[in-house]
């Protein structure tokens, strides 16, 4: 220690660069792969398990695969079969909706992505507008699109949807519903009114004691039995409301969430101005809550979107269930696993979507406290 | 269980006595079209093709119905059905039939409020084992190893039937279908054992087919038919009626290809059944034509048999059981007079 001291001169002195052991790649590596011995194995066993992984279901999706033809003799069943899904691919994407109508999905699908998109474009003015169309407008627009019966659009059933169609329908309602009906009953069940309160206390745990599956199969099986003889509510709106109802108790009890973490001076501060109860909400409280519970919420939705595969339950069509519908047709036996890997990548690519979306929320609304 | 069970016939009860409505008949003819209940798939069965439509034998029976009453086949609306609210659908009056491989039963038949039209289908749990095994009957299958679905009523009836013929039993039991299928497929067990049906479906799903076949024996009774709702005899006896023309149609040698010819036919059972001769139609309520519509449309029992399940399909199914009378099967028509 001392002879290094006695080497040292004191000044200034230029700086140098990291030693290469700990920068760049190596440096990485050593750090976060083989810093210790048994950091070592770990990384060593992984990188072979992967290597034991990867190869085979490259060769299976890409390689060996089968990607042209039109029946299932043009697959040679030594890789995956991607015959199978191009051939049933409308029926995956709108179910058995009538070819010559399909138009009136797409047309929807456009006029929510371009909204979607003006809402990214920085520093575009009226976004309110855009936003509010998108909550209020398009799902008036998409219901008289999708059901038609007017405008000399034809009349096409809820029993022909079916496929991502009918999944998007079920979680698009289900994500535009639950927000606010959540936050009235998150507000009323903090309310002051005990009437009020024990109704938003009963909705709420009445739906969030039974599973989705029960909540389905009531609305599905149970519920005609009460009607009288020949009144029929649509099947697909009975689930609907269920679905509305179910994912509204949980959304209420995150927002709650919300509503609690923010400190007590914050609702002070809001009366001490002289704020009515709903400004105090609309302008001070609930902007900072549903701000803290972002994640809360989107994690919400993103259950939920995937919570809809249990229509399967009471005869609905949605994107898994058709993948599955199509798999007994004779003629198609023994195309699950295509099927399957083709559903979950289509499932991942909306749940991701929607996580990078809140993500981006977070950061942009970030305002540093 | 129990519980659960009274409250379901509780709730079928309910059902059945709010269920004694105008006639499901007159409904149909007023709303012009019929609403059919199948399943979500069974290949078949009711399956739908690459186009959207259903197809099917299960399917090819609401089409005849629709023919018969409306004189139109398409005039079909189906609702796929799971196996659970089957029942309440054709309780509540949202659906007309019920064509949907469901067993013929006594606690069917009579606590759920049920009437079975007939049997459009004879199942039965059968066999399956690899070619090269040589095996050619179930009851050289001592001391073999059998892929089952645990749980089930395939389960017992095999345990059964190896035990009444002094048999030695090594069940594999597995919890889902496909998990029993792969098992099957990867030597695990020398023989495969569910529904005939579903044997023939299943195999499809093997890496290859053809080394595997199907034996003789039947061990149980699964008796699959139409279902219309208790206390409505008139769309009952049509229902019925329109499954028996199909059988009669088939034994009379009459095709949607020949229909017209046969028209003018002098065989009086041919002509009474085309409605040249008689009055059935009006008996039944039904135009006279009703049957030559049926047959028309949709074909006889043997067209729609072949062109879903028969030797030619991907099922590759025998007629075994569900061949006519008169050729040893069970497909039996009342008399068309």
């Amino acid at each position: 220690m001392s002879e290094q001291s006695q080497d040292y001169t004191t000044g200034q002195h230029p700086d140098l660069p990291a030693p290469i052991t700990s920068t760049g790649v190596i440096g990485w590596a050593r750090i976060n792969l083989f810093a210790t011995i048994p950091n070592t194995i770990l990384t060593v066993l992984a990188v072979l398990l992967l290597l034991w992984l990867i190869p085979p279901v490259i060769d299976w999706a890409f390689i060996s695969a089968d990607w042209s033809g039109q029946t299932r003799d043009d697959c040679t069943r030594e890789g995956a079969c991607w015959v199978f899904i191009k051939v049933w691919f409308r029926q995956l994407m709108y179910g058995r909706y009538p070819v010559d109508e399909i138009w009136r999905i797409n047309l929807a699908y456009i006029i929510a992505v371009a909204a979607g998109i003006l809402l990214f474009v920085p520093g575009l003015r009226g976004k309110p507008w855009i936003g509010l169309f998108l909550l209020a407008g398009f799902p008036i627009i998409a219901f008289y699109l999708f059901v038609g019966g007017s405008f000399g659009l034809p009349d096409v059933e809820t029993p022909l949807w079916g496929g991502l169609f009918l999944t998007l329908v079920i979680s698009g309602v289900g994500i535009v519903a639950s927000l606010p009906i959540g936050i009235v009953l998150a507000l009323g069940r903090r309310s002051k009114m005990p009437v009020v309160r024990s109704l938003c206390i009963t909705f709420i745990e009445l739906w969030r004691g039974v599973p989705l599956i029960t909540v389905l199969f009531m609305a599905s099986v149970m519920f005609p039995l009460f009607l009288p003889e020949g009144m029929n509510f649509d099947k697909l709106i009975r689930a609907l409301l269920g679905v509305m109802f179910f994912s509204s108790a949980y959304m209420a009890e995150v927002v709650r969430g919300g509503l609690q973490a923010l400190p007590k001076g914050q609702y002070e501060a809001a009366q001490a101005l002289g704020l009515s109860y709903w400004k105090m909400m609309g302008l001070v409280i609930l902007p900072q809550a549903l701000k803290l519970v972002i994640p809360g919420i989107v994690n919400t939705f993103i259950g939920l979107f995937k919570d809809t595969v249990l229509v399967l339950i009471i005869g609905l069509f949605d994107f898994l269930g058709m993948v599955q519908l199509a798999g007994t047709n004779p003629d198609w036996l023994g195309f699950a696993i295509e099927g399957y890997v083709f559903a979950a990548f289509g499932f991942w690519i909306f749940c991701f979507g929607m996580s990078r979306y809140s993500q981006h929320l977070e950061k942009k609304l970030h305002t540093g406290h | 269980m129990k519980v659960l069970t009274s409250v379901f016939l509780a709730g079928a009860a309910i059902a059945v006595s709010t269920g004694a409505s105008a006639g499901t008949m007159e409904d149909v003819a007023g709303k012009g079209f019929i609403q059919c209940g199948v399943s979500q798939g069974l290949p078949g069965f009711s399956n739908p093709d690459e186009s959207g439509n259903w197809t099917g034998i299960d399917v090819d029976l609401c089409r005849a119905v629709a023919a018969a009453v409306l004189g139109d086949a398409s005039k079909v609306k189906f609702s796929p059905l799971s196996a659970k609210e089957r029942f309440t659908a054709l309780q509540s009056g949202e659906i007309d039939i019920l064509s949907r491989n469901t067993t013929w039963t006594l606690v069917r038949d009579t606590a759920l409020g049920l009437n079975f039209a007939g049997v459009n289908y004879y199942d039965g749990q059968g066999f399956m084992v690899r070619s090269d095994l040589g095996i050619k009957s179930a009851l050289e299958l001592d001391g073999a190893s059998a892929c089952v679905n645990i749980g089930t009523t395939t389960e017992l009836n095999l345990s059964d039937y190896f035990r009444t013929n002094n048999m030695k039993l090594n069940p594999v039991v597995f919890e889902k279908a496909d998990e029993v299928v792969a098992a099957y497929d990867a030597g695990r067990c020398d023989v495969y054992t569910t529904d005939q049906s579903g044997l023939a479906a299943q195999r499809q799903k093997l890496k290859d087919p053809g080394a595997h076949m199907l034996l003789p024996e039947i061990i149980s009774k699964e008796p699959l038919g139409p279902v219309v709702r208790h206390g409505d005899d008139k769309w009952l006896d049509v229902v019925k009626w329109t499954l028996y023309a199909m059988i009669e149609a088939e034994e009379l040698g009459v095709t949607s290809a020949n229909v017209d010819k046969m028209k003018g036919s002098d065989n009086p059972g041919i002509r009474r059944l085309l409605g040249v001769e008689g009055d059935g139609g009006k008996n039944l309520g039904v135009s006279g034509d009703w049957a030559y519509n049926i047959v028309k449309q949709v074909g006889n029992y043997g067209e729609s048999f072949d062109r879903y399940v028969g030797p030619k399909t991907p099922l590759a199914l025998e007629r075994g059981l569900n061949a006519l009378w008169s050729d040893g099967g069970l497909q039996y028509a009342m008399p068309v007079r």
